[in-house]
């Protein structure tokens, strides 16, 4: 089915990439740091849906599920209580600039040199032939995973773990001056603990005199 | 349909498929909707009840008109913009809402067969649109320029995200027992009657997912979020009218949605549990009902959680309970018992 020469998923794919390439822009030229974050979140998403031209369904959806549904909702978190003075940020713009430029060129031409046409041209990647519809994307990325390249896998899932162990460890300072509970304890409170049973004689309130029972009242 | 299809000519095959995808949405949005608007008058009725009150009577025969005087009202109320709020992301809020709640519905089986898009890793689909739905939640807190709607879509953005991990690995246990990511396959995994449904070999995965489903859905007794005692009604305090109310569809939108789920992949979807009666769609409704009975029955009995408690029960019990029990039911599969968890 084509639309003026272009076929339908050409039009949703020019969409979709206009789409990313103006958050992508919106992300670094906004000046409230909450909407960069939110420009973020929907490059994250027209990216996925460029993936699922793709056919890459799995990580269309996992980019969705990390990326957007947990990195960017703490990185939002963050954002949102920074009390961020936005003249103070821009204060060294032009003093910086000289340095920043050069650099700034520099690493837009390597990536230009190693991602250019010469490298990933359309006549270096040939598209694949399209897999049936029973073709299960999911299985097979498990597959490939857990047999061809599980070294690098499981290296990748360490690396991971000492990342988590180390931001625990940087951040667990154990004050010694902070009052907390402990609900381990606090679950373990017996009635005996809390409350004592006194035996004690009733006491009989002696008769008041008539004449102040009034005010007594 | 000759003269429509001679209309759009070479188009006709698309327009087709588009036009039935349309229907089919209808179909499963519209008794959606009016399930939401019930389920809000069923909450009351079984509140009161549960209280000895008598909940709404008064419009309409057994207070059944109830919802229909709820929505107009809301309807024709005013949407207040606060002074100092960001006006758009003020209204993109309840949309970023609803959205994701509505969405998730496209890829969960309803029947045999009875789907709107078979994918092929469709619960992965329904966790990414699920935790998508927080950012209603925290924009509009900040949107709102107030503390009590920032603190509250504060709590909020972490209760989900903590409880999200705990939901997550309980259903890795159901994906194991599958051998699926696909919905439908993971109902068929369970046919065979009561006994082979996945609530039993998953039970401890069972209770932590339906209980972090009550987390994730911001209802009692994890409503921090809202927590109207402490910061008045949180994240939608400056909310008004038909805004409001797009809250309040989104929260009884995903009830539903985590109920479904919770019967789909735990208690054997559309399957009926004893091999005499045949298996069916009001088996499913069956199930849903009971599960939301569970969250409404919930709110009415426990008392709000204090906030530093949550926590502790999503990260220090539920997700160790998950690792253990996802390595015991891997460790079972190795053995002759195999077959009990498939």
């Amino acid at each position: 089915m084509t639309f003026f020469g272009l076929h339908f998923q050409d039009i949703v794919f020019y969409t979709l990439a206009a789409i990313l390439l103006f958050a992508g822009l919106r992300v670094i030229t906004t000046r409230n740091p909450v909407y960069a974050a939110l420009y973020l979140v929907l490059a994250f998403f027209t990216a996925a849906g460029i993936w699922l031209l793709l056919e890459a369904e799995f990580l269309a959806i996992v980019l969705v599920l990390v990326y957007v549904g947990a990195v960017m909702v703490l990185f939002l978190f963050v954002v949102m209580m920074l009390d961020i003075n936005l003249d103070k940020l821009r204060e060294g713009f032009w003093s910086a600039l000289p340095v920043a430029l050069p650099v700034g060129g520099l690493m837009a031409v390597e990536m230009v040199m190693i991602v250019g046409v010469r490298n990933f041209g359309a006549d270096k990647a040939i598209a694949p032939a399209p897999r049936p519809a029973d073709y299960s994307n999911t299985a097979e990325l498990g597959r490939v995973l857990y047999t061809d390249y599980l070294l690098a896998f499981e290296l990748a899932s360490v690396i991971l773990l000492v990342a988590i162990i180390a931001a625990i460890a940087l951040t667990l300072r154990d004050r010694k001056d902070s009052k907390s509970m402990d609900p381990s304890k606090q679950v373990l409170v017996k009635k005996a603990d809390r409350l004592r049973i006194i035996k004690m004689q009733a006491e009989v309130e002696a008769p008041e005199a008539a004449t102040d029972g009034k005010e007594a009242k | 349909m000759e003269w429509l299809a001679n209309l759009f000519g070479s188009y006709w095959p698309g327009v087709e498929l588009t036009g039935w995808t349309l229907i089919k949405i209808v179909a499963i949005v519209a008794p959606l909707m009016g399930a939401v608007a019930y389920l809000t008058l069923a909450e009351r009725k079984v509140i009161g009840f549960m209280q000895v009150r008598i909940g709404p009577n008064r419009v309409g025969y057994f207070g059944l008109l109830q919802p229909l005087a709820d929505g107009i009202k809301l309807l024709f109320k005013e949407v207040v913009l606060p002074t100092a709020a960001n006006k758009t992301l003020f209204l993109l809020g309840p949309v970023l809402a609803i959205a994701p709640a509505f969405a998730a519905w496209a890829v969960v089986p309803f029947d045999m067969n009875m789907v709107l898009a078979d994918i092929d890793a469709g619960l992965l689909y329904i966790l990414a649109m699920t935790s998508v739905a927080v950012y209603g939640v925290i924009i509009a807190g900040w949107a709102s320029n107030s503390k009590y709607a920032f603190l509250g879509s504060l709590r909020s953005a972490a209760q989900i995200v903590s409880y999200e991990i705990a939901m997550g690995f309980a259903l890795v246990g159901v994906l194991m027992c599958a051998n699926s990511l696909n919905l439908g396959k993971i109902v068929l995994g369970q046919s065979g009657g009561l006994l082979h449904w996945y609530f039993l070999p998953l039970f401890p995965l069972f209770v932590v997912y339906f209980i972090s489903a009550v987390a994730e859905t911001n209802r009692a007794p994890f409503d921090v979020a809202e927590g109207e005692s402490e910061i008045v009604a949180g994240f939608h305090v400056e909310y008004s009218g038909m805004a409001f109310a797009v809250f309040f569809l989104a929260e009884y939108a995903n009830m539903i949605l985590v109920s479904m789920l919770a019967a789909l992949m735990f208690l054997g979807g559309w399957l009926s549990p004893v091999s005499f009666i045949p298996d069916s769609f009001l088996w499913l409704l069956a199930k849903v009902g009971f599960l939301l009975f569970l969250f409404l029955w919930f709110r009415a009995t426990f008392p709000r959680y204090r906030y530093d408690q949550i926590m502790r029960l999503g990260w220090k019990v539920f997700i160790p309970i998950t690792i253990v029990w996802i390595v015991f039911v891997g460790g079972m599969m190795q053995t002759p018992w195999a077959h009990l968890f498939h």
